[in-house]
């Protein structure tokens, strides 16, 4: 655990930098600092390896305060990865990440063994290992710091600002990215921005940091969306935190109706059985049970095999049952020319439907059950396919 | 004190102490004038065709590194042991330091710049008179500065050929008669030209170009651009090629 | 008789590759005083520039300072230091030094400077020592800009020590200055043809040590 206590950072130019910090960063999670430019998210992060150190104040990594050991050694022991990665363009992809192991007095063959694994742990094309970085996009180059700064296994992890310089479809996919390698590693990492969304997206927990450098609130993600501490996080959570608050959901609790499901080969019994369930529309699936469009059910009244596929409503996208959050199923119905969502299961077969009435009784019925037993637990499965 | 004072010229240079100056100063400075009126157009062929510019470059760095004797004696052969022997090389060092520093001049203004002054209605010869030209002026002065510099310094060599140096036949004097006054005075009036030129230059920059910063950063890019003229610069252009 | 004659009977005359005053012997004198003197001047303003660059101050000191070393004239020094210090390798080395330091003092400095800080910053927060972050990190980056300024030095130091033999010293210079008082034309020209291909072996073993000391990365990176 990284424990930062009481910690003041005052320039000699007399601005505060950071103001009297104290936080109890979590072993094995992501905790996110976030905040306006100025209020000392970045100074804050740089405290922790010593790049700059505090007025006053002290920090503490697994109980011992971090001055003790060597500078050098403390910072090898930590993952650093900064905006627009900072590779050196002098050297290989390879030789780039095994640069910590190699500082470590790794041998060469050894380090760069590992080097290789480690392209493939980011997402990297090991044919890109003897290129230099020039020769990468900002994306590549991003992953390449993500895996210099895993390469000596270091249990802590530092993220300036990692993703800021990269176009958001490209950020998205590195967010999923990290969440991915961190189901798998487990680090505690330490991540900077100034991207609420991005905050919220991946943070365990979050620091919000105000201008002056004092903490506004600490708290998981869907706590700042429920209960934000002051008017200033609320600002800065932004105008739809309600609807951003619904990933936090998840769709489990959902009535999918199988009533207005009909198959495409369905004849004219099954289709007025269907009706008579009724929905303003019947969804039409393949063979499979696969959706394949909306009819009106005066429409089909003659069977279903007569209906020409062609001349269906579009379904939209489909949410995944369970899977994906209450915003999900809120946006799919909200997007559904009929104002029904289209739930499918992991086949990408129909599950059921749901009306937007019905997403909107279980978004009041989950917040009731918040309010009575505290914070919802985190969709922790879901994140990562939240960010993709 | 006996003996002939610090200004007394021998009378073998057929000339006095402000006649060498005025001399030297136009050996030095026509071959900058020549340079600067071949290597404007020289210099804007080679922004309006860009493959011109790497070869131009490397032809620019090989006669650069033509020693100035070595291309004095060179000449003789053709031009005779005369000024214009002497000028002529200092030409094409002019030449050469001035069409880089106008061509990256040219090309340090930024492309969003010339797409504006297309759409408020600028035509071609507007923008390059308007917008191009005085944008590049401070990288043009940058230039002229080094070949100044070294035209006042490169001018005295000529002394070597036959008397064609100006305040450098001071120099050959001071050996013949024993009088280091001779070459102090040599020196120390150089220097000074050298300096005066290089001020009026910059006071120059400063007239032309009112929106430019007076000192700082600009100023030490001007003074390295100048530093590594003309070598380093087909040196930079060939690593991004 | 064309100059072209003049330099082929200058190189097929066989008295001319002998002894002291063959062309060998004056060649290695000439590459002698100039790596003397470049080699002064890299090791006055190579650490200079570096340290003033890596750290950001001076800068306009720096440019001032080289702004008068221009104003001083190459021959004119070396006669006046003849005068002051008699015959010998110092008053040859100081216009030489003189000459070499601008070029390499400003590029080493704006060498540094332009150095990219988001790597620096990154190999610091990997726990690279100072000294580690400049060779391994800085210089291998400045490098290209750094061996321009070195070979404009080279280049202008190589040209310019052929004035040595106007004060008895040796190198190419001597069948120059030798050639031009006994007026044979021959030697004269043959001489000045020595200097310019050694001025013009600078730059192409400038471009070898680019090819080989420069990372691919930073070539193509430019």
């Amino acid at each position: 655990m990284i424990q930062i206590e009481s910690v003041t950072k005052r320039y000699p130019d007399g601005t505060t930098a950071v103001d009297d910090l104290s936080l109890d960063i979590p072993d094995g999670s992501i905790t996110v600092l976030v905040g306006p430019s100025g209020c000392g998210k970045t100074t804050t992060l740089r405290m922790v390896n010593r790049m700059v150190e505090p007025t006053s104040g002290r920090i503490l990594l697994d109980g011992s305060d971090i001055t003790e050991q060597p500078v050098n050694a403390l910072r090898r022991s930590m993952g650093y990865v900064i905006q627009n990665a900072g590779l050196f363009q002098h050297r290989t992809i390879v030789d780039n990440i095994a640069t910590v192991p190699r500082m470590l007095g790794w041998d060469r063959r050894k380090a760069r063994e590992r080097a290789r694994e480690l392209m493939g742990r980011v997402g990297l094309d090991e044919a890109l290992a003897k290129r230099y970085p020039y020769q990468l996009s900002g994306g590549q180059q991003q992953r390449v710091g993500v895996a210099r700064a895993l390469a000596a296994d270091p249990p802590v992890l530092l993220m300036d600002e990692p993703f800021s310089a990269v176009d958001p479809i490209v950020r998205k996919s590195l967010q999923a990215e990290l969440l991915r390698i961190q189901q798998e590693l487990g680090k505690t990492i330490v991540f900077v921005t100034h991207d609420i969304d991005e905050a919220i997206r991946i943070g365990d927990m979050i620091a919000v940091m105000r201008t002056g450098g004092r903490l506004a609130q600490f708290a998981p993600p869907q706590e700042l969306l429920s209960s934000p501490a002051d008017e200033f996080v609320e600002d800065f959570l932004g105008t739809d935190r309600g609807i951003r608050r619904l990933s936090f959901f998840t769709s489990d609790g959902l009535a999918l109706e199988r009533g207005p499901v009909v198959a495409v080969d369905a004849g004219a019994e099954q289709v007025a059985r269907a009706t008579a369930a009724g929905a303003p529309y019947l969804l039409l699936t393949d063979a499979d049970g696969k959706p394949l469009g909306w009819v009106a059910p005066q429409d089909a009244a003659g069977g279903a095999d007569k209906v020409a596929v062609g001349s269906l409503l579009p379904y939209g996208r489909p949410f995944a049952a369970g899977r994906e959050s209450l915003r999900d199923a809120l946006d799919c119905a909200v997007l559904s020319p009929t104002g029904w969502a289209v739930a499918v299961d992991e086949q990408g077969a129909v599950a059921g439907v749901v009306s937007q009435e019905a997403i909107g009784a279980a978004i009041r019925s989950a917040h009731a059950g918040q309010r009575e037993d505290g914070p919802a637990v985190p969709v922790r499965t879901t994140k990562a396919e939240v960010a993709t | 004190m006996s003996g002939p004072g610090f200004f007394d010229i021998p009378s073998d240079l057929q000339n006095s102490y402000l006649g060498l100056v005025g001399l030297h100063v136009e050996e030095a400075l026509i071959p900058v004038a020549i340079g600067l009126a071949v290597a404007l157009p020289l210099g804007q062929l080679c922004v309006r065709f860009s493959w011109l510019y790497p070869p131009v470059l490397w032809i620019t760095t090989v006669l650069y590194a033509i020693p100035s004797l070595a291309f004095f004696i060179f000449l003789i052969d053709y031009t005779g042991a005369t000024r214009t022997t002497v000028m002529i090389p200092l030409t094409v060092y002019s030449l050469v330091l001035l069409v880089p520093a106008f061509v990256d001049g040219v090309r340090s203004v930024p492309q969003e710049t010339l797409s504006a002054a297309k759409a408020m209605g600028f035509g071609p010869v507007q923008r390059y008179l308007k917008v191009q030209l005085p944008i590049a002026v401070p990288a043009i002065i940058a230039g002229l500065r080094v070949a100044v510099a070294s035209s006042i310094s490169l001018v005295s060599i000529g002394a070597l050929i036959g008397n064609q140096g100006a305040l450098g036949n001071l120099l050959q004097d001071a050996i013949l008669y024993h009088r280091s006054n001779l070459a102090l005075n040599s020196v120390l009036t150089t220097a000074v030209l050298a300096v005066l030129l290089d001020i009026a230059l910059v006071l120059l920059r400063m007239a032309l170009t009112p929106w430019m910063p007076r000192s700082g950063r600009a100023a030490r890019r001007a003074a390295r651009d100048a530093a590594v003229e003309p070598a380093g610069r087909a040196a930079l252009e060939d690593a991004s090629v | 008789m064309s100059i072209f004659q003049f330099i082929s009977d200058f190189f097929r005359d066989s008295a001319h590759w002998h002894g002291q005053d063959g062309i060998p012997h004056r060649v290695l004198e000439h590459l002698g005083y100039s790596f003397m003197a470049l080699g002064i001047a890299a090791g006055l303003a190579l650490p200079v520039g570096l340290v003033t660059g890596h750290t950001g101050r001076g800068g306009n000191a720096l440019a001032l300072i080289a702004t008068a070393a221009r104003a001083l004239p190459s021959y004119g020094l070396l006669v006046l230091m003849f005068f002051w210090l008699g015959i010998g390798l110092t008053p040859v080395m100081i216009p030489l030094v003189a000459l070499a330091v601008p070029p390499i003092l400003l590029t080493s400095y704006e060498a540094m400077r332009t150095v990219d800080p988001a790597p620096v910053d990154a190999a610091r927060g990997m726990g690279m020592g100072p000294a580690a972050v400049l060779f391994q990190v800085e210089l291998p980056v400045a490098l290209p800009l750094i061996l321009s300024g070195l070979r404009s030095a080279a280049i202008q130091v190589v040209s310019t020590t052929a004035i040595a033999a106007t004060v008895s010293l040796g190198g190419l210079g001597r069948f120059v200055i030798d050639g031009l008082y006994q007026r044979n034309y021959e030697t004269v020209v043959g001489g000045a043809t020595l200097i310019a291909g050694l001025a013009l072996a600078m730059i192409a073993l400038f471009w070898l040590v680019g090819r080989v000391a420069v990372s691919p990365g930073v070539r193509g990176g430019r």
